[in-house]
């Protein structure tokens, strides 16, 4: 700033000094961290809400009955899936769609499109950590499944894992394709909260999927959410989840993906 | 100060502030078409902007300022036309000119919750070259609120951080675009000094507004964009001085002064009266007529008031035809 031939001004300074830079991802990845933890109520819906349900749920004497009904289990068995996919469902369907879609439409996305780096990262960031807290969720819920109610741990913990992680796309997907169609967050939110009970019916909150009328569960599985939830059932009795289960998951995450990326506007 | 000023630059142009210097200009647009919807909202503009000046872009809303910066900013794709940044193609070497050009952008906030100090950091982060962000919070007197988050700060306090965050990759050129409004005047006149002391570091600036008052006071050159075309482009002065009737001499004469000695005033291009006062609009010819027509009546002229027609009689002169 001892330039003699211009005057002292902001840009008259020195450059930032080198070492210690973290990358654009690395950077937004921290930033949006950060910011996620200041939102109490994702934090609440993703994190506490699922393991609530199992708690309150498993406070009723007879959800910790052993039931004929369901071969020997107990309701409280049954519902570990259905907590599971909740937060899966929460946190792709209800908690991000409005998000991506306010970044869109406060202008978060086009400012970032005038640096040197992608608006993309951004997107990408939102959704790894949703889909990281859903999956954390996920675990919170079977342990407190296991302390709390004594629910055995998943016995094909590999078919588990895989129609996990194939339930954590479909929802991510489906919260994709809202947060791309819908203009403003709180059409966003709308949209979502239009989704969010029918998939919570899909996965069985209201009534399990295996004590759901045939033709009834039938049409739920064609569903990512049903197909989700009859597959980490299998999954958590011991079994390789049947295939047209995973392949049902598989394709709607393909579908709601391509369909989001095609019809995401940037502005 | 700058990294590449071309070496034919000859000796004593070394002060970033003089504008019109002999480099390329730092950006160039060529016959710029963009419509939406089948209407066309940019219809052949052309200027180029010549490194370190202020240059202004003015016009009505809705007349294809914001569409036409956008394009500069590799923001939207132009129909047809040629932009220049740098010497750089802003659609096809997008992300070059991002590190050539900060941009301060209409309309588009940051996360609520996101601190002052955390939105500098951040952004400083996607540049290779970025300016350190302390002296830059510092002079952009934001130091007091760095941790305060985005969605407490007044609307004076977020277009300070908008400009941080525009000049944070050390650009050769910024877009300012509706820079002051809905400041108060105060914050207006601070944002003011603030811009000039932008371009005073060797930074291009261009400006989009509609405030007349803004524009003559900081532009060196400005484009008048009307109806998707450039109606006029030239000095501040210039405009001022194209239009007709550019001095307006006003006065309450002692005595009733006859219609047709007025009329005959040369130079003169209107004439009003309101109660007893006289209000001419003309040249400095006019004046010295005016003067000596006063003398020779003898009659008194009481509160004389001679001025330069602002901008905004220019604007709405030149917008008019």
């Amino acid at each position: 700033m001892t330039d003699t031939t211009t005057t002292a001004s902001p840009t008259a300074m020195a450059p930032a000094t080198e070492g210690r830079r973290v990358s654009p991802r690395v950077a937004v990845l921290i930033s949006e961290t950060r910011l996620f933890f200041r939102e109490p109520a994702n934090l609440f819906w993703i994190i506490v809400f699922p393991s609530l349900i199992l708690v309150i749920l498993g406070c009723v004497p007879m959800f910790r009955e052993e039931n004929d009904d369901l071969g020997g289990l107990r309701l409280i068995d049954i519902y570990v899936p259905i907590a599971v996919l909740v937060a899966q469902i929460v946190a792709g369907i209800q908690a991000m769609p409005p998000t991506l879609t306010g970044y869109r439409e406060r202008g978060i996305l086009r400012r970032m499109s005038t640096t040197p780096a992608r608006p993309s990262t951004l997107l990408a960031v939102q959704m790894l950590l949703n889909s990281a807290l859903a999956v954390l969720s996920a675990l919170l819920v079977i342990t407190v499944g296991r302390l709390v109610f004594s629910v055995d741990l998943p016995s094909h913990v590999g078919g588990y894992a895989v129609g996990l992680l194939l339930a954590t796309a479909a929802c991510l997907a489906t919260g994709a394709l809202v947060s791309a169609l819908a203009s403003t967050s709180r059409y966003a939110a709308g949209f979502a909260s239009a989704i969010f009970f029918p998939a919570l019916f899909c996965v069985g909150v209201w009534i399990p999927v295996r004590s759901m009328p045939d033709t009834l569960a039938n049409v739920v599985e064609l569903t990512p959410f049903g197909a989700a939830a009859s597959a980490l059932e299998q999954a958590a009795a011991g079994g390789w989840p049947d295939w047209s289960l995973l392949g049902t998951l598989v394709a709607w995450a393909v579908v709601l993906t391509a369909a989001a990326i095609r019809w995401f506007r940037w502005e | 100060m700058r990294p590449a000023p071309p070496p034919r630059e000859p000796v004593g142009m070394t002060t970033t502030s003089i504008p019109r210097a002999t480099s390329e200009p730092i950006i160039e647009v060529t016959d710029l078409h963009k419509s939406y919807g089948g209407r066309a909202v940019v219809n052949g503009v052309s200027f180029s902007v010549e490194e370190g000046e202020i240059f202004g872009i003015l016009g009505l809303n809705g007349a294809g300022k914001t569409t036409t910066v956008e394009c500069i900013e590799g923001l939207r794709k132009p129909d047809s036309g040629r932009i220049r940044v740098a010497g750089l193609d802003p659609v096809t070497e997008h992300k070059a000119v991002t590190n050539v050009l900060g941009s301060q952008l209409q309309e588009s906030d940051l996360q609520a919750k996101l601190t002052v100090r955390e939105a500098l950091e951040l952004y400083s982060s996607f540049y290779a070259r970025p300016l350190d962000w302390k002296p830059l919070a510092e002079r952009l007197n934001l130091t007091a609120k760095l941790t305060t988050r985005f969605g407490g700060l007044s609307g004076g306090q977020k277009q300070r951080l908008f400009i941080a965050l525009a000049l944070i990759g050390a650009p050769r050129v910024v877009v300012l675009d509706e820079l002051t409004t809905g400041l108060d005047p105060r914050a207006r006149r601070d944002t003011w000094e603030l811009i000039e002391d932008v371009r005073d570091s060797g930074v291009t600036v261009i400006l989009v507004t509609h405030i007349m008052e803004e524009a003559q006071r900081l532009c060196d050159r400005i484009a008048l964009i009307g109806q998707g075309r450039i109606s006029a482009l030239d000095t501040p002065s210039g405009l001022v001085g194209r239009t007709a009737g550019s001095t307006v001499i006003s006065f309450t004469p002692s005595a009733p002064l006859d219609n047709e000695s007025l009329s005959s005033l040369p130079g003169l291009t209107d004439v009003e009266y309101k109660n007893d006062r006289i209000t001419l609009s003309g040249s400095d010819e006019t004046v010295n007529a005016v003067i000596s027509l006063l003398v020779r009546s003898r009659i008194t002229a009481h509160q004389l008031r001679v001025s330069d027609a602002t901008l905004d009689d220019a604007f709405l002169d030149l917008t008019k035809s």
